[in-house]
């Protein structure tokens, strides 16, 4: 039985990890309103940039959002400004811009072949770093203590950016932009900077993901792969657009990937995953928050 | 010189044209109806002179500079402030956050404080649905949202569309009187209108808009006693 509740517990605390990198497209669909397919690829560079500052510094690993928060959000701010921008511009009368989507794919195979130039395709991890393989114990169960560090980061995230869309001027901007694009142009707010600025925090979200996964994980110019599918079905399954849904999405398929192992080989978990959001998409396609993009 | 100056404008959705040649003045502290029926170009008008649409000829004046190639958001920031047809609130934000979001343009947010005890005044109702949420208002509420929110931009020319659309006939004048009142606190209004003979009697010039075209124009009162306005727009 215990070891059904520590699985739990552990697989709430990857699941938020899930869940904060799914926040992050969650933030780009909610204002842009179409899937950012790059956003795996978003979370490897936000990976990449946190090994190597952690790895030329020494810092700790947390540290290194300080860097790797401010270089995200410039980073995404300045794709969708030069990439995606133009392609919204030129598509303003279609409701679903698919043009965008194709343009978020490139920049995915962009970004992992350039990771893969640069870097080259080894693994790389942060050896001795004051998080590594540390456990928690508690009674007779261990709980991991970068997984744990990575659960409250997701938490913080998340009530940052609440806080941020409902006190702020720009937050209200960028809400009533998801809300009605037009009648938001016809307040005085620039569309096309509030889509530069959702797709900068989206990717910020992105790379404070990329930080918490630093301290156990493997870095590799494809691991946001791993991460892509499993944003999209949490995206789904918490309501698009929505910031609870989407933590709470991620750490259902925590659990359900941590504990099913128990009783099923992993490959029927997997199974299981996707079930769970076919069957979303087919009864409930708002999520499980129910209404359309409530922040 | 007019406050807004509209000069031979043409306005297309894809190739298909739906204003022609149209031109149109509003002098500072005036309050001026444009009407026609449904399909007219009315709301096209309205979205041009708000930057929505770019005209494909003519040009758009504001205090004597063109402004038909602005973007929408340089056009508010000017003090050209259009409170939509079908209102367009953001439904799952509160009253009180719709109207702050109406004061996001620089020389408003500063004022925003003020602005919004002077919303206040003027809809006492909506003091009291601060954090109701948009969407569970009534239609008549959401009229008065949708108004204070374009004034929260502190408009030197406020646009109204068709702000009587959908609203019971008690609320319909009360909606006019709040007009009257706005303008007589010196705003300039353009308000576009199917109830022709409330938004005649509070304008002082109007103009007929028939598909695309100015049909006729003159001094509100003349319009109401022309014969083809009484049989066509009053169903005299
Ligand atoms: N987005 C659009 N795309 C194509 N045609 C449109 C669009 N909006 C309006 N129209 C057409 O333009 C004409 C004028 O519409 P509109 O300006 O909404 O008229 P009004 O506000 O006077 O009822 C109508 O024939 C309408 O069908
Ligand atoms: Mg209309």
């Amino acid at each position: 039985m215990l070891f059904i509740i520590e699985d739990t517990i552990n697989g709430i605390l990857m699941g938020s990890i899930y869940g904060l990198a799914a926040l992050g497209l969650t933030v780009i669909f909610g204002v842009l309103k179409v899937i950012n397919f790059a956003h795996g690829s978003l979370l490897m560079v936000g990976m990449y940039v946190a090994y190597w500052a952690v790895l030329l510094t020494g810092m700790h690993p947390y540290l290194s959002l300080v860097v790797v928060v401010p270089v995200m959000f410039v980073f995404g701010y300045l794709l969708q400004d030069i990439l995606i921008k133009p392609i919204f511009k030129s598509e303003k009368e279609v409701r679903e811009p698919i043009t965008v989507i194709i343009v978020t794919t490139g920049v995915w195979y962009i970004l992992d072949n350039l990771a893969l130039l640069i870097f080259g395709p080894q693994y790389r991890n942060i050896q001795d770093n004051p998080l590594r393989g540390k456990m928690l114990e508690i009674g007779d169960m261990m709980v991991s203590v970068p997984k744990l560090w990575g659960f409250f980061t997701a938490l913080a995230t998340a009530l940052v950016i609440y806080l941020f869309l409902r006190k702020t001027r720009m937050g209200r901007a960028v809400r009533a932009t998801s809300l009605d694009r037009d009648a938001a142009s016809l307040q005085g707010i620039n569309q096309y900077r509030i889509y530069n600025i959702a797709f900068g925090m989206g990717t910020a979200v992105a790379g404070v993901a990329g930080v918490t996964l630093v301290p156990f994980y493997n870095v590799f110019p494809t691991v946001g792969v791993l991460f892509d599918i499993k944003c999209f079905i949490i995206v789904v399954l918490g309501g698009l657009g929505s910031i609870g849904g989407a933590l709470l999405g991620g750490m259902i398929i925590g659990v359900i990937e941590s504990v099913g192992p128990q009783f099923m080989t992993a490959t029927w978990t997997e199974a299981i995953v996707y079930a769970l959001f076919l069957a979303f998409l087919f009864l409930k396609p708002s999520g499980l928050f129910g209404v359309k993009y409530d922040w | 010189m007019a406050l807004l100056e509209i000069d031979q404008i043409d306005v297309f959705y894809g190739d298909v044209q739906v204003v022609f040649g149209l031109s149109l003045h509003v002098e500072e502290g005036e309050v001026v109806s444009i009407i026609g029926g449904n399909g007219a170009g009315k709301s096209t008008l309205l979205r041009t002179i708000s930057g929505l649409i770019q005209p494909r000829r003519g040009e758009i004046r504001f205090e004597g500079n063109p402004i038909q190639r602005l973007p929408p958001e340089e056009i508010v920031a000017r003090g050209i402030v259009q409170v939509p047809e079908g209102r367009r609130l953001f439904s799952l934000m509160s009253v009180e956050d719709n109207l702050i979001v109406g004061a996001y343009n620089r020389r408003a947010d500063e004022k925003k404080q003020q602005t919004i005890e002077e919303v206040y005044a003027l809809f006492p109702r909506l003091r009291e649905r601060t954090a109701q949420l948009a969407m569970t208002l009534s239609g008549g509420e959401q009229q008065m949202v949708a108004i204070g929110r374009g004034l929260m931009a502190l408009p030197k020319i406020l646009m109204l569309d068709e702000p009587s659309l959908g609203l019971a006939p008690l609320l319909i004048r009360d909606i006019f009187d709040t007009v009257r009142k706005i303008a007589d606190q010196g705003t300039t209004v353009l308000m576009v209108e199917q109830d022709v003979r409330h938004s005649l009697s509070l304008s002082d010039r109007g103009y007929v808009l028939e598909h695309g075209r100015t049909a006729m124009e003159g001094p509100a009162q003349q319009l109401l006693d022309n014969p083809h306005i009484k049989t066509a727009y009053l169903g005299l």
